[in-house]
């Protein structure tokens, strides 16, 4: 990039970070709100312990109870090369619709610092299980659509091409984008003597029809740091802590498949279910090749709400 | 005008959500027979020991995963509620551990019981153990009273 047109760039910056920086302050209010929002329910609702694996990008089989609401909150901060760091967030609403279909919808935003603040989109995930009971290895068929901008950075997912440098753009230009896009996973998951192993492979499709189908993969294990409960209720318990790690990246497209010029991390992840219904989660991610960032520091708090569905149903004067 | 278009769309999008999510949640089923979710337990699962039968904890710490993770649809002295039916009636008490834990394990996903394999093989089988326990204080009193803490 030469001189003049790295200062067409800056002047572009100013300008328009001045722009967002209202409807940016807002989706930070709107973030912020929801966080406390999540705290002042979790005090009054119903209280259902989550039994969470600490698996933050990769799936594993088991779905939300019916008629159980999950609301969660994470942030990642993530180091970039050659532009600003940044920390992206996002709120997800998870329901288990019925016991072998949840549902999830998410809202994405982000901060890059010295730029601005984004609303990036949403996402409607849906998660089936297609057999009834458990099995050697056990399938779930993953579909979702995403309606986000490319100033999108929670990578909760790596597909394709997806390269650091993507994300090097400012807010201004990246926004200006935007995707419409179906994803599909094959969840495959088993449990085994305490141990979870579970892989993802995946394929998007971005709708504009200019666009390859785009694969990528995701693989977890974890396991509780204790397989036995303990008789009384406790927070600092072993039982209550969940250790993993994670494995994702992109495996290219349609017109070049494989691992050139694709990204990959390793992230170690823990979940710490406590015994009033609350989970956090902690995963530092380690990009493994010099397209990836360098670091994606994640956290998440959730909280899960039972018969959220029923409650629901009864204020619209259903049977419950 | 973009930004406003996009959350337009994220409102319709969750007003969907909510509608096709909360429409497709049936009531469970508590009258389906016992017989008929027992019938397809496999055989090997039916003779499985429990073998924290002689933990004197498991009851205990069993009772205590009930309480977090079976309560809100078997109410909290099992006796059942409008989301799942009672683990204390004569049907329940039949099951060998075997097949108590097998049904715990995979649910009976279509009359909207999650399968709890998310739960360690030693947690599933404590919650046995306190389930067993539970069946065994109800013959003896007759009574269909809240469990008592071991």
């Amino acid at each position: 990039m030469n001189r003049t047109l790295l200062k067409a760039l800056d002047y572009h910056r100013g300008e328009v970070s001045g722009l967002t920086a209202v409807a940016g302050s807002a989706v930070f209010g709107l973030a912020r709100g929801g966080l406390l929002a999540l705290f002042a329910l979790g005090f009054f609702a119903p209280q259902a312990l989550a039994q969470e694996s600490p698996y933050i990008v990769t799936y594993d089989h088991h779905l939300e109870e019916p008629g159980n609401l999950e609301v969660e909150y994470f942030s990642s901060f993530g180091k970039q090369r050659g532009a600003n760091d940044f920390h992206s967030y996002w709120m997800e609403f998870e329901y288990g619709a019925t016991a072998w279909w949840t549902t999830e919808f998410y809202l994405d935003g982000q901060t890059t610092f010295h730029d601005s603040t984004l609303f990036t989109g949403f996402r409607w995930e849906n998660r089936f299980r297609p057999f009834r009971d458990e099995h050697f290895i056990n399938p779930l068929i993953y579909i979702e659509y995403e309606n986000i901008s490319d100033a999108d950075k929670i990578i909760k997912e790596v597909e394709g091409h997806d390269v650091e440098s993507d994300h090097a753009d400012s807010n201004a230009v990246l926004r200006k984008v935007h995707n419409h896009e179906l994803e599909f996973k094959l969840i495959l998951s088993k449990d085994f003597k305490g141990w979870n192993f579970a892989v993802n492979p995946l394929a998007t499709k971005n709708l504009s029809p200019s666009n390859p189908w785009e694969f990528g993969y995701a693989a977890g294990i974890s396991r509780p740091l204790a397989l036995k409960a303990s008789a009384n209720r406790c927070t600092f318990c072993r039982e209550n802590l969940i250790a993993g790690v994670e494995l994702y990246g992109g495996l290219g497209d349609t017109q070049s498949f494989g691992l050139h010029e694709t990204s990959h991390y390793l992230a170690p992840a823990v979940a710490w279910n406590l015994p009033s219904g609350w989970t956090f989660r902690l995963s530092p991610g380690l990009g493994l090749n010099n397209n990836s960032h360098r670091l994606l520091l994640r956290w998440g708090l959730s909280r899960e709400f039972s018969g959220f569905g029923e409650i629901v149903r009864s204020l619209f004067g259903g049977q419950s | 005008m973009k930004k406003d278009k996009a959350f337009v769309m994220a409102a319709a999008a969750l007003l969907f959500f909510d509608v096709t999510a909360l429409t497709q949640q049936r009531r469970p089923r508590s009258d389906e027979p016992i017989e008929v979710v027992f019938a397809r337990v496999p055989e090997k699962a039916h003779v499985k020991r429990n073998p924290l039968e002689d933990d004197p904890e498991a009851a205990a710490a069993g009772r205590k995963l009930f309480e977090q993770h079976c309560a809100e649809c078997h109410g909290e002295a099992a006796d059942g509620s409008m989301r799942g039916p009672s683990l204390r009636d004569g049907g329940v008490q039949q099951g060998t551990p075997g097949e108590i834990f097998w049904i715990l394990t995979n649910g009976v996903v279509r009359r909207g019981m999650p399968g709890w394999s998310k739960l360690p093989e030693p947690q599933r089988w404590q919650i046995v153990t306190f389930l067993r326990g539970a069946s065994r204080s109800t013959d003896e009193t007759g009574a269909n009273h809240p469990i008592r803490r071991p």
